[in-house]
């Protein structure tokens, strides 16, 4: 219990220095938000002055983050600059859903080849198989994600004709198009962007599979278990591998923030109305609130997922609790 | 994995290290030579989107540009920049981690807090805020900015490596000798910190190539004329179809590079960091 509230507590202080990090940085790089909001410069001085005014930036920048700070804790992230008359929150929770199911989607497929393919390598350590699937994860991973994406997009979408090549849904698609339909339409814009993620990203869950499936393999009581004469697929599932989720936990901490942010060129080369895209687009504005908005959400997955790690890993693994 | 009896002695022994530094050697003999052999990456001397032929092995651009001539010159460049941007992390990790490991109480606090704090924030956000900021992006800078959000990590894994060899014998015999802080640091700290700090930098080098081909293909990295495989993949985007190898040599080059380099990692981890497969 000690160690779950100091542990909680060194969370929550990470978060704050993070914000305040976040903050500092963004009102010390040069710029302004309101050459967006001016495309053909036509802003008089005084306009521009009303704006500054109407948007707190004539204030020093220590009562901007405290203004910034009290809002922030009662839920309240403020009014976008650059998309006059939304909330950073509005804004934040109309493009979840699609990141959510791009974030959920990868995730599911990574872990689930990632863990299968690391544990079928341990199994066979050494093997050409072994090597072979050690030589594709990690030539997948020398794959920048845009160019792999734009290879797919050019081959399945343009060559062949056989997927979308952006966007969330069919722009021509009828208004009352059944369920059906439509989960169809979802799902074929789904695959493109999905599958070029998880390709990129797998490496890491199988090295990390791989790696603590052959240690577990080692553990005494697997000697014990098979001379116990239990089957082989029996020893590898149940005694091994249940040794072996220790690293996958701290792993899936670490990808926790891809539903939100590590996403940013596969979004913008699909053009997949998600988070990272709003984030760079917020950056490229310099909308100071909706940035603020989008680097709390993934400093607290970040954060979050840390957390939701350590204490699994307490949980899946006793000794780990004692130290 | 490998354990300590039958760890291999040096990379070359490595399957991995051996094709990883093979495939980097050719790349860079390729990078050096080919641009004296090659027409000059700058002339906008042929047709312009000719498909790959003797002449041009990679095709020619929208300008007319030899393709295989800017992709070797953008191979100087980016390794240039990766290069430049993990000996800055390394350094600054470095320092930061002794600092943090050495000294300890409140010290080590604060920086470990402000580190984990750095590292909830997205390195692209940064990256995306300071590069678009700017009106022109020299190549210096953005090496800075690449090594001055990539220390991070690095400083952790150092202070590990102190902490843990704070305990060590031989360093409380030498503190017993009297021997100084910096003696201390310079003689054994570093010296054995050295192996899991080498195979750390080496992955970083390949991270950093593939985040500056991304930056430079979201026209905040390396800024053209000079030639830069993500830059070259986004001038090519608009020929997809009328021209695919101008977008798919540039990114051959990234992988192959990429893979060169984590071959070259995953033998150094096998050679230097027994315990870790």
């Amino acid at each position: 219990m000690r160690r779950l509230l100091t542990r909680v507590g060194q969370a929550l202080l990470t978060f704050a220095i993070a914000v305040t990090l976040a903050f500092l940085l963004m009102r010390l790089t040069p710029g302004s938000p309101l050459p967006a909001l001016d495309e053909q410069n036509r802003f008089t001085p005084a306009q521009e002055e009303r704006l500054r005014k109407l948007y707190r930036l004539d204030q020093p920048i220590q009562v901007q983050y405290w203004e910034f700070l009290q809002a922030a804790f009662d839920g309240n992230l403020g009014p976008s600059i650059r998309y006059t008359g939304q909330t950073v929150t509005g804004l934040i929770a109309a493009r979840l859903p699609a990141t959510l199911l791009l974030g959920f989607t990868v995730l599911l497929l990574n872990f689930t080849f990632g863990t299968w393919l690391g544990v079928w390598q341990a199994v066979r350590e050494g093997s050409r198989l072994d090597q072979g699937l050690s030589l594709l994860s990690i030539s997948l991973y020398a794959i920048p994600s845009f160019w792999l994406g734009l290879t797919l997009a050019w081959l399945f979408g343009l060559e062949w004709r056989l997927l979308p090549v952006g966007g969330i849904h069919d722009i021509v698609m009828s208004p009352n198009a059944d369920l059906g339909t439509r989960t169809v339409d979802l799902v074929r814009h789904l695959i493109l962007p999905a599958a070029t993620l998880s390709a990129v990203s797998i490496a890491a869950t199988m090295r990390h599979q791989r790696s603590a499936m052959i240690e577990a393999l080692r553990l005494d009581c697997i000697r014990t278990a098979r001379s116990k004469g239990l089957s082989e697929r029996q020893v590898i599932f149940h005694h091994a591998w249940r040794n072996a989720l220790g690293p996958m936990v701290t792993l899936f901490g670490l990808w926790l923030p891809i539903l939100a942010t590590g996403t940013v060129f596969v979004e913008s080369v699909f053009n997949w109305p998600g988070l990272g895209l709003l984030a760079a687009e917020a950056i490229g504005n310099r909308d100071y609130p909706l940035i603020m908005g989008t680097t709390l959400l993934s400093a607290a997955l970040v954060v979050l997922g840390g957390l939701i790690a350590d204490l699994l890993h307490g949980m899946l693994d006793p000794r780990v609790q004692a130290l | 994995m490998t354990d300590a009896t039958t760890r291999p002695r040096s990379i070359w022994t490595t399957g991995a290290g051996r094709s990883g530094i093979v495939l980097l050697g050719l790349i860079a003999l390729a990078a050096v030579t080919l641009p004296s052999i090659l027409p000059d990456y700058r002339a906008m001397a042929f047709g312009h989107l000719l498909p790959p032929s003797g002449a041009h092995p990679f095709g020619t651009d929208y300008h007319g540009r030899d393709i295989l001539a800017r992709v070797a010159r953008g191979a100087q460049i980016s390794l240039m920049i990766s290069l430049g941007a993990v000996l800055v992390a390394a350094t600054i990790g470095t320092a930061v981690g002794l600092l943090a490991g050495y000294l300890g109480g409140w010290v080590d606090s604060v920086l470990m807090r402000t580190v984990d704090a750095a590292l909830a924030i997205p390195r692209l956000f940064v990256l995306l805020l300071v590069l678009a900021a700017l009106d022109r992006i020299p190549l210096p800078v953005l090496i800075v900015m690449l090594g001055a959000t990539g220390w991070f990590g690095t400083s952790r894994l150092v202070r590990a490596e102190v902490l843990r060899l704070r305990h060590e014998g031989f360093v409380a015999a030498a503190r017993a000798l009297g021997a100084a802080d910096w003696r201390i640091i310079f003689r054994h700290l570093i010296p054995n910190a050295a192996g899991p700090l080498i195979v750390a930098a080496t992955l970083a080098v390949a991270d950093v190539l593939l985040l500056e081909a991304g930056l430079s293909y979201l026209g905040l990295g390396v800024q053209p004329p000079t030639p830069s495989w993500g830059g070259m993949i986004l001038d090519g985007l608009p020929f997809r179809s009328e021209a695919p190898w101008f977008c798919l040599f540039p990114g051959l080059a990234i992988v192959i590079t990429v893979l060169a380099v984590s071959l070259i990692g995953d033998g150094l981890r096998q050679t230097l960091t027994p315990d870790r497969a």
